[in-house]
C-alpha cells in the first residue's frame, strides 16, 4: 500500500492540477511533492525490515497485474525523485511559468510514471509507467523551452520513441515465451534465463538500446546535450538526475538479472562503450561554452562509469551497491547544479561562459554554493560524490573482466578530466572580473533554502554514507 | 590521551565551520583570533599525545570513530593511528601552523577576504591532519584530496587575476593525476590483501613476500603510491604546479608548498616503508626520481629572479633530497630532512613574506638590495635559515642533509657526489638570494626605499622562534661520529626503520662530511663575489634556458595540453556534429518525410496523437483498476 500511494499521490494530484487554473497550483504540486517525500521516507524505514510489495490483478485478459515491489535500488531510486520534484517545486517558487496548471499537471504525472518505473514487478507495468513518465517530458520540452525545442524534442522523441519500439518487440518476445503467459518478473527471469544463448543475445539487443539511449551510452546520446539545453530547467532536472537512472536501473532490473547469458555476450561490448563514452565525453566537455551542454556531457562521462560498474560483475558485488549509492548521489549533484545554472542565466543573462566572470565578487554565495557542488561533481572525498565512485572504481577493479585493471584504468582518466572541464566552469564562471556593469543579486531566500537541502546531503551523504548503505541493506 | 585524538582535527574543523558560516559578519580582530587558537588547542593536544608515546610506544594505536564505508567485503572504517610517526607530524603541522596562522594575523590584516582566508587555513590544516591521522590509505586519501583543494583554494585566493587562478587550477589537475595512481595503488592493495589498513596490511609484509603474492605486484603498488606522491610532493615529472603556486599569499606558501603540505608524499612512503622494501624496482625508481628532481630544480633555482620562486624550486629540490633518502631505504633520514626543512623552509618564506611585506608587493630581487640595514631581524633570521638549508655544521640542516648524503654514499657513490652537485647548487642560490636582497644598495624606487620597515611582532615573532628551531633543530639527529644516541630514529624505531643501510666507518664519515662542508663554504664565497657588483644583462646560452625553466612547460602545454584540445575540437566537430548526429538526423528526416505523406491523410499534430496515446493508456489503467475492483 505504501508503495502504490508512492504512484497515487503524484498521479492524482496531477489529474487535479490540470483544472487548478489558478497561480496556487504551484504550492498544491509542492504540497504534494512533501507528502510523496513522507511516505517515501516511511517506505525506506519500513522496507529495511522486510521489502515492500502490492499486488492485485489488472489486467486479466493478458495475465498482466498491477505488482510493485522495493528492493534496495528501487526504494533508494523512489526516495531521490521523491527528493528532485520538491526541490523543483521550491525552487520555482518566485518564477512564473505559462500555463502553470498544465506544466505542474505534467511534472507530476512524470513524476507517477518515474515511481512506478522503479517500482514495477510486472513487464507490462513497468512499460506502461515508462510510457507514462515519458510522454509528459515530450510536452514539457516542446512548449516550456528554449528557441530550438520544437526540432530538439522531436530529435528525442524519434530516439526514445525508437527505444521503446525495439523494447516493446522484446517485451512481446518474452512474453510468449512464458509459461501461461504472464509479465511477472519471477517468471519472466526464469524464462529469460532458460532461453538459448542466440535469443537471449538479441533480446538483449532490444533491450539494450531502449535502455541505452535513455541512460544514455555512447553512441546513443546525442539527444542529450540538445535536450538538456533546449528545456527549462524543472525539465532538465527530472530528464538529468531521474529519467536517466530508468535506463540503468531497468538495465539491472529487466536485463542484467533476467538475460544472463546474453549479458555475458555483450559484457565487453557495453564496457567498451562506456568506457569511450566517459573518455569521449570528457573530451567534448571540455570545449563546450554553453554550461548546460558542459554539464550534459559531464552527465554522459558519469554514466559511463556507472554502466561500466552494472556489467563487471566482481564476485564482492561492490560495484552493484556503489551504483546504487552513485545513482542517488549523481541526481543530487546535478540537481545543485541545474539549481545554480538557472539562477546565473537569470541573472546574467547567458549561459555562455566567454560571457560570464566574477561571480565570487557580485553573488558570493551562489560562488560557494558553485563551488561545493562542483566539487562534489568531480568525486572530491568527504562529498557524497566519492562514495559511489570509489566503490564503482572498487568493484570494476574487483571484477573477474580479463581487461578489469584496463577499464579501471581508462575510466579512471575521467577522473583527472572531470578535474580539467569542471574547474575550467567555476574559473569562467566564478573568477576573474565581472564582465557586466549589472547589479547582480545573490541568492533569494527559497533558492538559497534548496540549496542548503542539496548541500547539506552532499556533505552528510559524503561524511556518513552509512545512511545510504542502511536502506540498500 | 589517545582516546583524545579525534581533538586534534576537530579543533580546526571548528575554526573552519565558524569562520566559513558566519564569514559576513565575523569581525576581523575575532576570525584571526579563532584560527590561531584553535591551532594552539591542537598543538596542546598533539604535544600530549607526543610525550605520551615517547615515554610509552604502546600508548599507541588505533582509534576507531565510525565505519565509514561497510559494504558487503569492502570495510573501510574512520580510524586514526597513533604512533610515534604520526604524532611527530601532528606536532610538525600544528607547531608550524600555529606560527604561521599568527604570522597571518598580521601579513593579510588589509586583505578583504581576511575571514575567509582563515577559515581555508583552517581546513587545510583538518585536512592535513586528516592525512597523517588516517589509519588506512582511504582515510589518508580523503585528507591527501582535502590538502589538494585547500592549495587550490588558497593559491587562487585572490581570485580577479586570471594567471593565479590559472595556477591553482594547474596544481589541483596535475595533483588529481598522480591521485589516479595513489587510486590504483590502493585498488591493488585492497585486491591482493583484502585489506587498506595498516594495522592489517603491514604485518603480513614484515616476514617478507607473503605467499600468493609476486615481486612484481609489490613494485606495482609502490610505484602506483609514487606516482601519487609525486603530484604532491612535486617530483619529476608533476613538479610544474609548485612553482606557479606561489601565486597564492606568503604564508599559504610557506605552510602548505613548503612545510607540511607537499610532504605527504614523504610521509606516504615512510608510512609504507614495509611494502618499499618488498618493491626493489620501485626503490630504485623513487631514489632515481629524488635525485634528478633534486638536481633540475637546483639548476633552475640558480637563474630565478623572485624571491618566492627561487624558495619555491628550492622546495621541489630538497624534497628530492627526501625521496634519495626513502628510495635508499634511509626512511628515518627523510622524516628528519621533512622536520628541519619544515624549520627552515617556514622560516625562509615567512622572512620572504616579511620582505614583499615592507617592498608594497615588490618581489623581484633586481629591485632590492641593502634591505638589511632596514630590517636587521628578517635579515638575521633570513641568514639563519639560509645557513641551515646550505648545511653548514652546527645548523639544522646540516645534521638531515649529511644523513642522506651518507646513506646515499652507503648505496651508490654516485647518488652521493650527484646529490653533493645539488647541495652545492643550493648553497649558491640561496646566498645569491641573500646577498641580493639583503646586502649591498637598494635598487628599487625611491618611494619603495621610503616605506622599507622592520615588519611588527606578529610576523617577527615567528621569524625568531622558527629560527631557534631552524639552528636546533637538528641535535635530534646527531650523527655517529658525535654522538651513539641518534634521538629521533630511537623515537621512530617501533614504527618505521631504516632498511639495507649500510653504516659507513668513521673514517669515511669524516672524510665525505669535511668535502661537502668545504666545497659549500667555497659556494657561499663565490656567492658572495657574484652579487658584490649586482649586473642584470640579459642572458643567453644556458643561462636563459636555466631561467626559462628548461622550457618544460612550454614543452607540456604544446605536447598534452594542446593537443588534447585539438583532438577535442576535432571530435566535437567532426564525430559529434557531422558523424553521429548526421547520422540521427538523417534518420529524423526520414521520419519527418514520412509524416508528411501522412499528413495527407491526417491532421499531422505529433502532439495531438501523443495525446490521444496518454489518454487510451490511462483509460487501459482505470478500467483496468475498475474492472479489479
Amino acid at each position: 500500500m505504501i508503495l502504490l500511494l508512492l504512484i497515487l499521490i503524484p498521479f492524482v494530484t496531477g489529474l487535479i492540477s490540470f483544472t487548478w487554473k489558478h497561480s496556487s497550483v504551484k504550492s498544491w504540486a509542492l504540497g504534494s511533492s512533501l507528502m510523496t517525500l513522507a511516505i517515501a521516507f516511511i517506505a525506506c524505514l519500513v522496507n529495511r525490515q522486510a521489502p515492500l510489495a502490492y499486488d492485485m490483478p489488472w489486467i486479466a485478459s493478458l495475465g498482466a497485474r498491477f505488482s510493485l515491489y522495493g528492493n534496495g535500488m528501487s526504494v533508494i531510486l523512489a526516495l531521490l525523485t521523491a527528493i528532485v520534484f520538491p526541490v523543483i517545486f521550491i525552487a520555482q517558487l518566485n518564477k512564473t511559468v505559462e500555463d502553470a496548471h498544465r506544466f505542474y499537471g505534467l511534472m507530476l504525472l512524470s513524476q507517477a510514471g518515474l515511481m512506478g518505473v522503479f517500482l514495477a514487478h510486472d513487464l507490462l507495468l513497468f512499460y506502461f509507467f515508462w510510457e507514462l513518465a515519458l510522454i509528459p517530458v515530450y510536452f514539457l520540452c516542446s512548449t516550456w523551452g528554449g528557441e530550438r525545442r520544437i526540432p530538439v524534442t522531436f530529435k528525442f522523441f524519434v530516439y526514445t520513441f525508437l527505444g521503446s519500439l525495439l523494447m516493446l518487440a522484446g517485451i512481446i518476445y518474452l512474453y510468449l515465451q512464458t509459461p501461461g503467459r504472464t509479465f511477472d518478473w519471477e517468471t519472466i527471469r526464469q524464462t529469460g534465463a532458460s532461453l538459448p544463448a542466440l535469443q537471449q543475445c538479441t533480446v538483449f539487443c532490444l533491450f539494450f538500446i531502449a535502455f541505452g539511449i535513455k541512460m544514455p551510452v555512447f553512441p546513443f546520446h546525442t539527444w542529450q546535450p540538445d535536450t538538456y539545453e533546449q528545456s527549462s530547467t524543472p525539465v532538465t532536472i527530472v530528464l538529468s538526475a531521474l529519467m536517466v537512472k530508468m535506463g540503468l536501473f531497468a538495465t539491472v532490473n529487466w536485463l542484467v538479472n533476467i538475460l544472463p547469458e546474453g549479458t555475458a555476450y555483450w559484457t565487453n561490448t557495453v564496457m567498451i562503450l562506456s568506457v569511450i563514452g566517459i573518455i569521449y565525453a570528457s573530451l567534448l566537455a571540455m570545449v563546450q561554452s554553453d554550461i548546460k551542454r558542459l554539464i550534459a556531457y559531464s552527465s554522459i562521462a558519469h554514466i559511463g562509469l556507472m554502466s561500466l560498474g552494472i556489467f563487471a560483475n566482481d564476485p564482492g558485488g561492490i560495484a552493484m551497491n556503489g551504483l546504487v549509492v552513485q545513482m542517488f548521489n549523481h541526481g543530487i549533484n546535478i540537481t545543485g547544479m541545474w539549481l545554480i545554472v538557472s539562477m546565473i542565466e537569470q541573472r546574467y543573462g547567458t549561459r555562455n561562459l566567454r560571457e560570464l566572470g566574477g561571480m565570487a565578487g557580485s553573488a558570493p554565495t551562489m560562488a560557494i554554493a558553485l563551488v561545493i557542488i562542483a566539487f562534489a561533481n568531480i568525486a572530491l572525498p568527504l562529498t557524497n560524490g566519492f562514495i559511489g565512485e570509489f566503490m564503482l572504481f572498487h568493484g570494476i577493479f574487483q571484477s573477474e573482466n580479463p581487461y578489469h585493471i584496463t577499464f579501471m584504468v581508462l575510466a579512471g582518466l575521467g577522473v583527472i578530466f572531470g578535474a580539467v572541464y569542471t574547474l575550467n566552469m567555476v574559473q569562467k564562471v566564478a573568477y576573474g572580473e565581472a564582465k557586466t556593469a549589472a547589479i547582480v543579486s545573490d541568492v533569494s531566500k527559497n533558492e538559497l533554502f534548496g540549496l542548503i537541502i542539496i548541500i547539506g546531503l552532499i556533505v552528510l551523504l559524503g561524511v556518513y554514507p552509512r545512511l545510504l548503505f542502511g536502506i540498500i541493506g | 590521551m589517545k582516546d583524545l585524538v579525534y581533538l586534534v582535527p576537530l579543533f580546526p574543523l571548528i575554526g573552519f565551520l565558524i569562520n566559513g558560516l558566519f564569514w559576513k559578519s565575523m569581525p576581523k580582530k575575532i576570525s584571526g583570533l579563532l584560527a590561531s587558537v584553535a591551532m594552539l588547542a591542537s598543538f596542546a593536544v598533539s604535544l600530549g599525545i607526543f610525550f605520551e608515546i615517547k615515554n610509552n610506544p604502546a600508548a599507541g594505536g588505533v582509534v576507531h570513530l565510525f565505519d565509514f564505508i561497510h559494504s558487503g567485503s569492502l570495510h573501510i572504517p574512520f580510524a586514526f593511528q597513533v604512533d610515534a610517526l604520526s604524532s611527530l607530524f601532528l606536532l610538525i603541522i600544528t607547531g608550524v601552523g600555529f606560527l604561521i596562522h599568527v604570522y597571518s594575523t598580521s601579513y593579510m590584516h588589509d586583505d578583504p577576504g581576511f575571514t575567509k582566508y582563515f577559515a581555508y587555513l583552517n581546513f587545510f590544516v583538518f585536512a592535513m591532519l586528516l592525512l597523517v591521522l588516517g589509519a588506512n590509505y582511504v582515510i589518508m586519501f580523503i585528507g591527501w584530496e582535502g590538502v589538494g583543494l585547500a592549495s587550490y583554494l588558497l593559491i587562487g585566493f585572490w581570485y580577479k587575476r586570471k594567471d593565479y587562478t590559472n595556477a591553482s587550477k594547474k596544481a589541483f589537475i596535475m595533483n588529481r593525476i598522480g591521485d589516479l595512481g595513489f587510486l590504483v595503488g590502493m585498488f591493488l592493495t585492497l585486491y591482493h590483501f583484502g585489506t587498506a589498513s595498516y594495522g592489517e596490511l603491514f604485518p603480513k609484509l614484515i616476514a617478507g613476500l607473503p605467499e600468493g603474492v609476486s615481486g612484481n605486484t609489490m613494485n606495482a603498488i609502490a610505484i602506483c603510491f609514487f606516482i601519487g606522491a609525486m603530484g604532491k610532493s612535486a617530483q619529476i615529472p608533476l613538479y610544474t604546479w609548485l612553482p606557479d603556486a606561489m601565486a597564492g599569499p606568503t604564508p599559504v606558501s610557506a605552510l602548505i608548498h613548503a612545510a607540511t603540505m607537499v610532504t605527504a608524499g614523504i610521509y606516504m612512503i615512510a608510512r609504507s616503508s614495509a611494502v618499499y622494501n618488498l618493491a626493489p624496482i620501485a626503490q630504485s625508481l623513487v631514489a632515481i626520481i629524488g635525485l634528478a628532481t633534486a638536481l633540475f630544480a637546483a639548476s633552475i633555482a640558480l637563474k630565478q629572479y623572485d624571491i618566492k620562486k627561487v624558495l619555491a624550486y628550492s622546495t621541489v629540490s630538497q624534497l628530492g633530497y627526501m625521496f634519495l633518502a626513502l628510495g635508499v631505504g634511509a626512511y628515518t633520514s627523510a622524516v628528519f630532512h621533512v622536520m628541519t626543512h619544515a624549520f627552515f623552509k617556514a622560516l625562509l618564506f615567512l622572512g620572504s613574506g616579511s620582505v614583499i611585506h615592507a617592498m608594497g608587493g615588490e618581489q623581484d630581487l633586481r629591485f632590492m638590495g641593502g634591505l638589511g640595514k632596514k630590517m636587521r631581524i628578517t635579515q638575521i633570521t633570513f641568514l639563519l635559515g639560509c645557513l641551515a638549508i646550505a648545511g653548514i655544521p652546527g645548523f639544522s640542516g646540516f645534521f638531515s642533509k649529511d644523513e642522506i648524503l651518507a646513506a646515499a654514499y652507503a648505496k651508490n657513490p654516485v647518488y652521493y657526489y650527484l646529490g653533493l652537485a645539488g647541495a652545492l647548487m643550493t648553497a649558491f642560490y640561496m646566498f645569491r638570494l641573500y646577498f641580493y636582497t639583503f646586502t649591498g644598495s637598494f635598487r628599487g624606487t625611491h618611494e619603495q626605499e621610503h616605506h622599507l620597515h622592520e615588519s611588527p611582532a606578529a610576523m617577527i615573532i615567528p621569524l625568531v622562534l622558527l629560527a631557534i628551531l631552524a639552528v636546533v633543530g637538528g641535535y635530534v639527529g646527531l650523527p655517529e661520529v658525535f654522538s651513539e644516541h641518534h634521538l629521533l630514529n630511537e623515537y621512530l624505531a617501533p614504527v618505521v626503520q631504516n632498511f639495507d643501510v649500510h653504516h659507513l666507518t668513521h673514517e669515511t664519515e669524516w672524510m665525505l662530511m669535511g668535502l661537502s662542508v668545504g666545497l659549500i663554504v667555497v659556494m657561499i664565497l663565490l656567492a658572495y663575489g657574484r652579487t658584490k657588483k649586482p649586473d642584470f644583462k640579459e642572458n643567453t646560452g644556458i643561462a636563459k634556458v636555466l631561467e626559462n625553466k628548461w622550457y618544460v612547460d612550454e614543452l607540456y602545454d604544446n605536447v598534452i595540453v594542446k593537443p588534447m584540445k585539438g583532438l577535442a575540437v576535432v571530435l566535437d566537430k567532426y564525430a559529434e556534429r557531422s558523424g553521429i548526429d548526421g547520422i540521427v538526423n538523417g534518420v529524423g528526416r526520414l521520419v519527418s518525410w514520412g509524416s508528411n505523406r501522412m499528413r495527407l491523410l491526417q491532421n499531422g499534430q505529433v502532439g495531438t496523437y501523443i495525446f490521444a496515446m496518454v489518454v487510451g493508456v490511462v483509460l487501459l489503467l482505470a478500467v483496468g483498476l475498475l474492472i479489479v475492483g
